[in-house]
């Protein structure tokens, strides 16, 4: 199967909205407008110098939300997005810190409350159909297919139009790369899109700590053993007062 | 806290009494009306005080559990063993509290069990998770002997005592794991955490610093212990953990300072900014200060150099896991978080708790050796003169 990716240009959006109130309905949620990604608005676009910049799940592909949910109710799918279980999640909100995009919302009026964002339309692409806010674009700002294919067609258009676009792909590489690839005619820490993110992805931060676990288990069981062996035999050895002897019987 | 005679009304009496029942109270409010309404928190800033506080800072306050038990199980310090049941006891409390803390802050908190059955080894989140769990139910074993003895069951008396040894291992390794676990949580935003507080020595930092603020920790509650129920101090004792406590806050002090260069984050030291500003309160007060009054043979020795001293660290420690959950993860949020009055509220009440149960802990089972206990010789508390050799 072939990651899909979402290939937004910024400079072809008019600015419609058609693609927020389709997402809204889509998901079921309220028609009201928000500034930025709320747990019932999961897409948006919004006037940023010159431009109109759309914001939504980066859908990555190495997510930090994933590897930081303790219960697994975030999951990588193969073919690109990363979907969401409510019935799993516990409600730690470890994702929307990890998030280096600042996408997860919570539904912070709920008694039971959920993790919103959104899921690159998942159940939709796997019955065939387009995302819902890709198939309602008016002007094609937001185009899908394969990630790779996606991303030569962004190159082409940087190298046809040069003095239209800043000259990267942000999605290409950013924390090892998101499905999501956008193009913009201002630099994009203009739009608010964080640039000095890297390209490292963000679980192997954390991986390089948790992988040390069996060893410091292992290896302090072993020590912590051995020091009471020879901490009680020191202490017999050395004619050991009462005390000692009695114990080292207890602890056998 | 100088009068605990549960059938007098006293302030102490009155105050745990009403911050109990608001601690209830906040609860009902919380759960019907959800976490939008009883706290501050938000997108931009989905943790806050009772993460920072209740938790990070719970457990880091629990760590003399772990550092006495190690002292006298496995270093086999044989003096330490008259403050050995008051630090398992503050440990297991301090626990307790943690889990009460997240049973607020969770989102869906009847769902707690799932980290049970529902696996993600990659998340550090579950690390955290199962720490507390395990770590919990040693400290519950490492506190039974206090309930057993009292309840005279002789049988399961003798298998925890023969599991001893074991546990202190499994409960020192689990320490180990959990402290600088939660340090290892902030491991995944290197871009959010301000440059003084991330590396990726954080699960280090946490560790050495949960060493030092169990060691505080235990000095200061001896000197409380000594003033709430009128026992005596046991001076040699607590300058020798001073000792300790100098020691390991030169190694946090030298690694840190090593850390700051190896990163080349030096200039951060001189940018006129709040996180500059609370770096340094953090690492004077609760580290240098300390260090260098506890390096004298005179502090060490008087009592209330002692006390300053551990508290010093205390509030250093609390101010260092604040800042590494709130004030460096403030900038990077673009908006600011105060607690509400509802987090503050709950704090309290989950404090006043822990102190509770540690006032009627002590008074209903043996806690402190029974030949120093001096309580109102009116009431039969002390049951029967247990041997202190039997002490947990």
């Amino acid at each position: 199967m072939s990651t899909k990716g979402m290939l937004i240009d910024f400079t072809r959006c008019i600015g419609c909205k058609a693609c927020v109130a389709a997402c809204k309905e889509r998901n079921n949620l309220p028609p009201e407008e928000d500034a930025d990604l709320t747990s019932r608005t999961l897409t948006v676009v919004n006037r940023r110098n010159g431009l109109y910049v759309s914001r939504l799940c980066m859908n990555c592909r190495e997510p930090a939300c994933a590897s930081a949910c303790p219960v697994g109710a975030l999951q990588k799918r193969a073919n690109g997005p990363v979907v969401y279980d409510k019935a799993r999640c516990i409600g730690c909100r470890y994702c929307l810190l990890a998030c280096p995009f600042r996408v997860p919302a919570y539904e912070w009026d709920k008694p039971l409350p959920k993790v919103m964002k959104c899921d690159f339309c998942a159940e939709r692409q796997a019955a065939g159909k387009l995302p819902a806010c890709v198939e309602v674009c008016p002007v094609s700002a937001r185009i899908f297919g394969d990630r790779e294919e996606l991303l030569a067609e962004a190159k082409a258009r940087i190298r046809k139009n040069p003095e239209r676009y800043v000259r990267t792909v942000y999605g290409e590489k950013e924390v090892g790369g998101t499905s999501m690839l956008l193009l913009s005619s201002v630099p994009f820490d203009h739009v608010g899109y964080a640039t000095a993110i890297g390209s490292e992805p963000l679980p192997s931060y954390t991986w390089k700590a948790l992988s040390k676990i069996p060893k410091v288990v292992l290896a302090g069981g072993v020590f912590l053993y051995g020091l009471v062996w020879i901490v009680n035999r020191r202490n017999r050895l050395a004619g050991g007062g009462p005390e000692s002897k009695e114990m080292e019987g207890k602890s056998r | 806290m100088q009068k605990l005679e549960f059938g007098k009304l006293t302030f102490w009496k009155g105050f745990m009494v009403a911050s109990l029942a608001l601690g209830i109270g906040l609860a009902v409010f919380r759960f019907s009306r959800g976490l939008g309404a009883a706290t501050h928190l938000s997108d931009s800033f989905p943790w806050g005080l009772w993460i920072g506080f209740d938790v990070l800072t719970g457990v880091a306050l629990a760590a003399g559990g772990f550092t006495i038990a190690a002292a006298v199980y496995i270093f086999r310090i044989e003096r330490f063993r008259p403050i050995l049941r008051p630090t398992i006891l503050t440990a297991f409390l301090g626990y307790l509290m943690v889990m009460l803390g997240l049973v607020y802050d969770l989102g869906r908190p009847d769902r707690v069990w799932h980290a049970v059955i529902m696996w993600n080894p990659r998340s550090v989140m579950f690390e955290v998770a199962w720490c507390v769990m395990l770590y919990t139910t040693v400290l519950a074993l490492e506190f039974s002997p206090m309930v057993l003895e009292k309840l005279r069951w002789k049988t399961p008396l003798r298998v925890v005592h023969g599991l001893l040894i074991p546990l202190v291992i499994v409960g020192v390794l689990l320490s180990t794991l959990h402290q600088s676990s939660l340090g290892s949580l902030y491991l995944i935003v290197p871009h959010k955490l301000y440059g003084l507080w991330y590396s990726s020595m954080l699960p280090l930092f946490f560790f050495i610093s949960a060493v030092a603020v169990g060691l505080a920790m235990t000095i200061f509650e001896s000197f409380l212990s000594a003033r709430a129920f009128r026992r005596h101090i046991e001076m040699d004792l607590l300058s020798d953990l001073g000792r300790v406590l100098a020691v390991v806050l030169a190694v946090y002090f030298v690694f840190k300072a090593e850390d700051l260069v190896e990163r080349g984050v030096l200039s951060l030291l001189i940018q006129p900014r709040t996180e500059t500003a609370l770096f340094y309160l953090e690492m004077i007060l609760g580290v240098i200060v300390p260090m260098a009054l506890l390096a004298s043979e005179q502090v060490r020795r008087s009592p209330r150099g002692l006390y300053t001293c551990a508290l010093c660290v205390i509030l250093g420690v609390v101010l260092n896991r604040l800042n590494v959950s709130i004030t460096g993860m403030a900038a990077s949020a673009g908006a600011d978080y105060f607690p509400s009055w509802i987090e503050v509220g709950v704090s309290i009440a989950i404090v006043t708790t822990g102190f509770t149960l540690f006032a009627l802990a002590v008074r209903y089972l043996n806690v402190f050796p029974s030949e120093v206990v001096r309580l109102p010789a009116s009431k039969a508390v002390v049951g029967s003169p247990i041997q202190p050799r039997l002490a947990a």
